[in-house]
């Protein structure tokens, strides 16, 4: 079996796949690739079943060695790998892939053909990285072998992924708490807090006045904007908590979960209101775009 | 046969918000037939969350009725094709769905469907689960602050806390919170003012009228009175957590830890 050696990990590299469903009544959130519609691409350019197992570098790559031949695809952000992005690439043992510093997003996804082969807690490789589920992030030394789980030919290289890379707008759906709020949200621009991470993206911008209403605690789900107290909106991120109680006002669309994995702290964004019907079509365009390749 | 009948939550995916009376006493295997004339009222809110989830609310009450309906939809949906995640918590579900599967309103359907066949829940089936704990000193910094909110000995707050049985409401929030309904009302505790940075795992708490265990270290603002020695979050475990939605759980006063 092929390996991968990690030579520098860079500093949060973690093994995702589309993430670990069917969990949250117990309190696991189903983490998974911050920018799923790179990693699908990913996969199916090298051949993989959408979902393989992949490396997902955060902000700066590191280095990794294939002591055999491979063939990869990088996709999601240009971290300087000196590659072509989104173009499946043959490789010839001994190739180190090193990366750097992001030029764009915040995410960069290394798939291999045949996928990441480790274990699946609970059905998922996904490394939950907040409650150690599924592992933890790569270090220096880690040895990761290379599956043989392909499903096809590598496809040609993708076209078109500039739709994913404009991360300034995200579109949202109203929220279960969208009537006690007078359009806050949408009226101002936010900029990422350093202190994003994956459980949250925290933003900074004008306050938002605390509504009068008081909720339960109830569950919440991937994209929700929730505004605690003090007024600076959270979007809940793959490995967000199952329940919460602050009110929520809007609910990223799930054509848009790509934007949230590339958003880089201080990038700025702004909330844009769309229907349900109009996600779902946005949604649909996404996935033809996807199967195209 | 209970029936939830709302109204569709319509293309534009607006609230609907229907008074329900659920009007016929639950026939059920186990439990004597309730005798003719008892009624439950729950207001049942179908919305959708996000465009691939939907919110379902039993009201705004905290109450072991309004609970039993939360398990009961929850368990009646665990294993449904296209149903990703599962969120109880204190009266409602939210319900991830795979928006290329189904839409909201095929998942209101099987909501509806589901949850009507699923039955009442019988309780006596609930397993009991007994947390060893160390009450108070370094174990419980708040236990002396709770004997004093409430003019009682600490002593007193550990024979009551100890000799009430609890019911996991539901597992949530960070890390696998249970939230625990049970706790005598003399107990009950405004949460700190500003909340620990740091809470160690297996601290036993009190968070206004709910008593709860946290499960991994984590910031935290619930009173601790003490520390369970058990290990309730392994993440090498399926699941993961110790403590499930629907548990009994009772805590035994022991003088030290292992």
């Amino acid at each position: 079996m092929n390996r991968i050696h990690v030579l520098a990990p860079g500093p949060e590299t973690t093994v995702q796949d589309l993430g670990r469903f069917g969990w949250a009544h117990c309190g696991v959130s189903a983490s998974g690739a911050a920018d799923p519609l790179a990693l699908r691409a990913g996969n199916l350019l090298v051949g993989n079943a959408e979902n393989a197992p992949a490396l997902e570098m955060t902000l700066v790559g590191g280095a990794f060695e294939f002591d055999g031949t491979a063939v990869i695809a990088l996709t999601g952000s240009d971290f300087g790998a000196g590659l072509p992005l989104w173009t499946p690439i043959e490789i010839a043992a001994g190739t180190v892939v090193r990366s750097a510093a992001t030029r764009s997003g915040a995410r960069c996804y290394l798939c291999v053909r045949g996928g990441i082969a480790v274990a699946k807690p609970m059905g998922s490789a996904s490394v939950h990285v907040t409650t150690g589920v599924g592992g933890r992030p790569l270090r220096k030394g880690d040895v990761i072998p290379i599956g043989e789980d392909a499903v096809r030919r590598p496809r040609p290289a993708a076209r078109g992924f500039e739709l994913a890379e404009d991360r300034g707008t995200l579109r949202a759906t109203p929220g279960p708490q969208a009537e006690w709020f007078a359009g806050e949200l949408h009226a101002a621009e936010y900029a990422v807090a350093e202190e994003s991470n994956r459980i949250g993206l925290r933003l900074r911008g004008p306050a938002i006045p605390s509504p009068a209403g008081h909720m339960l605690t109830e569950g919440v789900a991937l994209g929700a904007v929730q505004v605690p107290p003090d007024g600076q909106p959270i979007i809940l991120f793959v490995e967000h908590q199952t329940t919460g109680g602050y009110p929520k006002p809007a609910n990223v669309i799930s054509a848009d979960f790509c934007r949230l994995g590339q958003l880089r702290p201080r990038d700025r964004v702004r909330f844009e209101s769309v229907t349900i019907e109009q996600a779902l079509r946005l949604l649909q365009k996404q996935e033809e775009w996807l199967y195209s390749l | 046969m209970i029936t939830i009948a709302t109204d569709s939550i319509g293309a534009a995916g607006h609230k609907s918000r229907i008074p329900e009376i659920i009007n016929a006493p639950a026939v059920h295997e186990r439990a004597p037939r309730r005798p003719l004339g008892c009624y439950y009222r729950f207001d049942v809110t179908i919305r959708p969350a996000s465009d691939r989830s939907l919110l379902v609310s039993f009201g705004d009450e905290i109450s072991p009725a309004v609970h039993r309906q939360v398990v009961r939809l929850t368990q009646a949906l665990l294993g449904v094709r296209g149903v990703l995640n599962l969120h109880p918590a204190f009266a409602s579900v939210s319900i991830d769905f795979d928006p290329r599967r189904l839409d909201h309103s095929a998942m209101e359907t099987l909501v509806r469907e589901r949850f009507e066949a699923a039955g009442e829940i019988d309780r006596g089936a609930a397993r009991l689960v007994e947390l060893p704990v160390r009450y108070g000193g370094e174990y419980g910094p708040d236990l002396e602050d709770v004997a004093r909110h409430h003019g009682m000995a600490p002593e007193r707050v550990i024979e009551l806390h100890a000799g009430a049985e609890y019911e996991v409401w539901f597992v949530g929030f960070a890390t696998c919170f249970p939230y625990l309904g049970g706790l005598p009302p003399q107990l009950a505790t405004p949460r700190l003012d500003a909340p620990r940075k740091s809470v160690p795992a297996g601290s036993v708490a009190i968070g206004g009228s709910h008593a709860g265990v946290y499960p991994l270290a984590s910031p935290g603002g619930w009173r601790i009175i003490g520390r369970t020695p058990l290990r309730l979050f392994d993440p090498e475990a399926v699941p993961p957590p110790l403590l499930h939605m629907g548990d009994r759980v009772r805590f035994r006063p022991v003088e030290t830890l292992p």
